[in-house]
């Protein structure tokens, strides 16, 4: 998050737009490895060893925390195998598809006040669940274009599932959106800094007290969206061998890897800001300049909480049946997000 | 189904229409045809446990019907009896089902030894009986830990692994093998016990009974593990029978069966614990696994009294150096941890046995796959398949 701050030193200098644009740039394109690293690290290695009582890598570097890079240098290493009859400009383009998505995630997330973002656009929310959508169409090409069987499958679960959960999750969203009133990230965080329960007592509460439901749809969608067990359908091992992914070898299926678990921390950044307050820490007048230094930490400790969650699920479900999940999208998640709309509403015109 | 009193025998009528529904459910082992894909599962798929081909014809995610092709692990072991001398066969017949391998030795020995008029000392059987069962606890905790694998919760499948550990050592501690004891003899067994060998044993009891409340918590007990499995695959108690299905299978379909307590042949100790062979009505996939995990427990506590009253005295009866079965047929069937596993022995008054055909429980509970998986969803497949629970070495031999 260092390379947060060094924005915020360009910013004060006054350089010229083109080089705030390519230094903004180079941030997101550092970040999005560079979180995928941590996460990988630190819960598919070193917590998960931990919940299914391993040991987990050892050998390369300190406590095998570079064994991430270790097993990256090996898939740049290995062969780019393209199917025979794949269709190849599909199959290649899919896997940038899918890591695209994700850089235009990061472009949005507040790690500080005003300047620490890398586009504070007015409408952030909206264009992050616009973007996210676009890993659908990488997924259903990588899918079609392996001309696999179990690759074709995998891909068409995944489109079903994908678009079943974005509605639960704009539903969550929406909730959020209305409390806060708006749809900028750090308008949302603000208002989280303004909101008081109790009359004008006590510190700015986080909006999860008052959207509890909400956080725990969001957080199931979350887990669909990226295709993690218990919604793993997609990529399931041991029916579909590993899915629309079955094909990918070298640094296409990397790219797989590194967009999903960098997907995982843009969205546990955006559960963050939505409902656990982003940068913000209780207690501190919101307007202090504390937060450009520790805005990042508070956040990242606040996205390594919901990465926990996330995980932690991962390693402790087993995984649904395609018609159950859809059933629990639209039995379940979506009915249950209307009605705490509906209540949110009515207290925010009363109140 | 020899001397046993089951449910009431199937009349012809029934037998005709479970014939109709097994033609109905073969596939053409063909590729492509105009009605819905053909999806081949294996022979290299994690579902398969090995080499097991599954040819499936799908309508979308359903299963239109599918055919288990089995053979590409075929060893010969009937044929590779007859060149090995009675002793020597026990090191090929380990590696049948190879996650209980001590269980595949016992029911050749004992028909051996019915052959030749032999009765193993009471030690030698009662210890006979403790690595019967041990091997029962490593072969079915491993299962466990598999349908976890199978349904996506993996977490299951390393509990296994770890606890399994602990049956592994002390049937190492005994025979010096983790995995091929071949420590059964015509006769008696190789060995005695180690020295300290019960008291540890009886503290890898406990801890495999806390690996079963484990998986009754992370696994057993999910509710997304009840929604994939109760009512997929669900097996009736005739169907089950008339396909030969055996073990925890038949015993899930409700039907009371345990050669254990039913037919418990001369050499074993079973008659003289006290356990019960558990059952559920169901025949669905939750019941299977349920079964299973009971087995598990019961299993501990047969180890446990065994390991209470177990005799003084000898593990090898006299016999003769050279061992020559005398002329005859045998047939000798134990209720394995994957079902009835019995050896028809032909001698001819050889070194080596002159016919031996090995009748294994996995062949005939794969058969069903095509009456069973008629109409379910492809991740059905995969939990009927798990829940079946075969072992390809035990398909193929």
């Amino acid at each position: 998050m260092s390379a947060q701050l060094a924005v915020l030193a360009a910013l004060d200098w006054d350089l010229p737009y083109w080089a705030v644009t390519l230094i903004k740039v180079l941030v997101a394109a550092l970040l999005v490895p560079t979180t995928a690293l941590i996460l990988g690290i630190v819960f598919l290695f070193k917590i998960m060893s931990w919940m299914q009582s391993r040991l987990g890598p050892q050998e390369a570097g300190p406590k095998g925390l570079l064994q991430l890079l270790a097993d990256g240098v090996k898939f740049l290493q290995k062969e780019d195998v393209i199917p025979e009859r794949a269709d190849r400009f599909a199959f290649k383009v899919a896997p940038m598809i899918v890591l695209v998505s994700t850089f235009l995630l990061y472009v949005i997330i507040p790690a500080g006040p005003d300047p620490a973002v890398i586009a504070d656009l007015p409408t952030g929310i909206f264009f992050a669940l616009a973007v996210s959508s676009l890993s659908v169409i990488g997924v259903l090409m990588a899918g079609w274009a392996s001309a696999n069987k179990y690759a074709l499958m995998g891909g068409i679960r995944a489109a079903g599932q994908l678009i079943a959960y974005e509605l639960p999750m704009v539903l969550a969203v929406v909730g959020v959106i209305i409390q806060a009133g708006t749809l900028n990230m750090n308008g949302i965080v603000v208002a989280q800094a303004n909101f008081k329960l109790f009359g004008d007592v006590g510190p700015g509460i986080p909006f999860i007290i008052t959207q509890l439901p909400m956080f725990l749809i969001f957080l199931a969608a979350m887990q669909a969206e990226l295709t993690q067990p218990p919604f793993d359908m997609p990529v399931a091992e041991s029916e579909l061998v590993s899915g629309y992914q079955v094909e990918y070898t070298g640094f296409r299926f990397l790219f797989f890897f590194l967009a999903e678990f960098a997907t995982a921390f843009a969205f546990g950044a955006i559960a963050s800001v939505l409902f656990l307050g982003g940068w913000y820490l209780p207690g501190l007048d919101v307007n202090s300049e504390w937060f450009w230094l520790i805005g990042p930490a508070v956040l990242f400790a606040k996205i390594m909480l919901v990465s926990f969650l996330i995980f932690w699920f991962r390693f402790t479900y087993p995984r649904l049946r395609e018609d159950q999940l859809q059933r629990l999208a639209w039995k379940w998640l979506i009915p249950i997000s209307l009605v705490w709309l509906a209540v949110t509403a009515v207290f925010k015109v009363v109140m | 189904m020899g001397n046993v009193d089951l449910t009431e025998i199937p009349e012809s009528q029934k037998l005709a229409y479970i014939a109709q529904q097994a033609a109905d459910g073969r596939v053409n082992l063909e590729f492509e045809t105009d009605e819905g894909m053909t999806l081949n599962i294996g022979p290299q798929h994690p579902a398969t446990h090995g080499t097991l081909r599954i040819v499936a014809k799908l309508d979308g995610e359903q299963v239109i019907s599918c055919e288990p092709a089995p053979g590409y692990m075929h060893r010969g072991y009937e044929k590779l009896t007859e060149v090995r001398t009675y002793p020597q066969v026990t090191t090929l017949i380990n590696r049948i089902d190879w996650l209980g391998s001590f269980a595949n030795e016992v029911p050749f020995i004992l028909a051996a030894e019915q052959l030749m008029g032999i009765e193993a000392p009471p030690r030698a059987q009662y210890i006979r009986t403790i690595l019967f069962e041990l091997s029962r606890i490593a072969n079915i905790s491993l299962f466990l830990g598999d349908l976890g694998i199978q349904l996506g919760g993996i977490t299951v499948g390393f509990y296994a692994f770890r606890d399994r550990e602990f049956v592994l050592n002390q049937i190492e501690a005994v025979t010096g093998g983790r995995f091929h004891p071949n420590f059964d003899r015509i006769g008696g067994l190789k060995d005695d016990l180690p020295k300290g060998w019960i008291a540890e044993t009886k503290k890898a009891m406990e801890k495999m009974r806390a690996f079963c409340d484990e998986v009754e918590d992370l696994l057993i007990g999910n509710e997304i593990f009840q929604a994939r499995t109760r009512g997929i695959g669900v097996i009736p108690p005739e169907i089950g029978l008339a396909y030969g299905l055996t073990g925890a299978n038949i015993r899930g379909s409700g039907v009371d069966w345990d050669l254990r307590r039913d037919r418990c042949p001369a050499g074993l100790v079973y008659d003289k614990v006290d356990w019960k062979v558990w059952t559920h009505p169901d025949g669905d996939c939750f019941a299977r696994s349920w079964v299973r995990l009971q087995e598990v427990r019961e299993a501990t506590k047969i180890v446990d009294q065994l390991l209470d009253s177990i005799p003084s005295g000898p593990v090898m009866a006299k016999v003769p150096r050279i061992i020559k079965v005398p002329e005859g047929e045998a047939y000798v069937a134990t209720e394995n941890p994957l079902g009835e596993m019995g050896y028809y022995i032909v001698s001819q008054g050889d070194l080596v046995p002159f016919r031996v055909k090995i009748r294994s429980a996995s062949f005939s509970n794969v058969s069903i796959v095509p009456w069973v998986c008629r109409g379910v969803y492809v991740p059905d497949v995969i939990s009927i398949l798990a829940s079946l629970y075969f072992i390809l070495g035990d398909i193929d031999r």
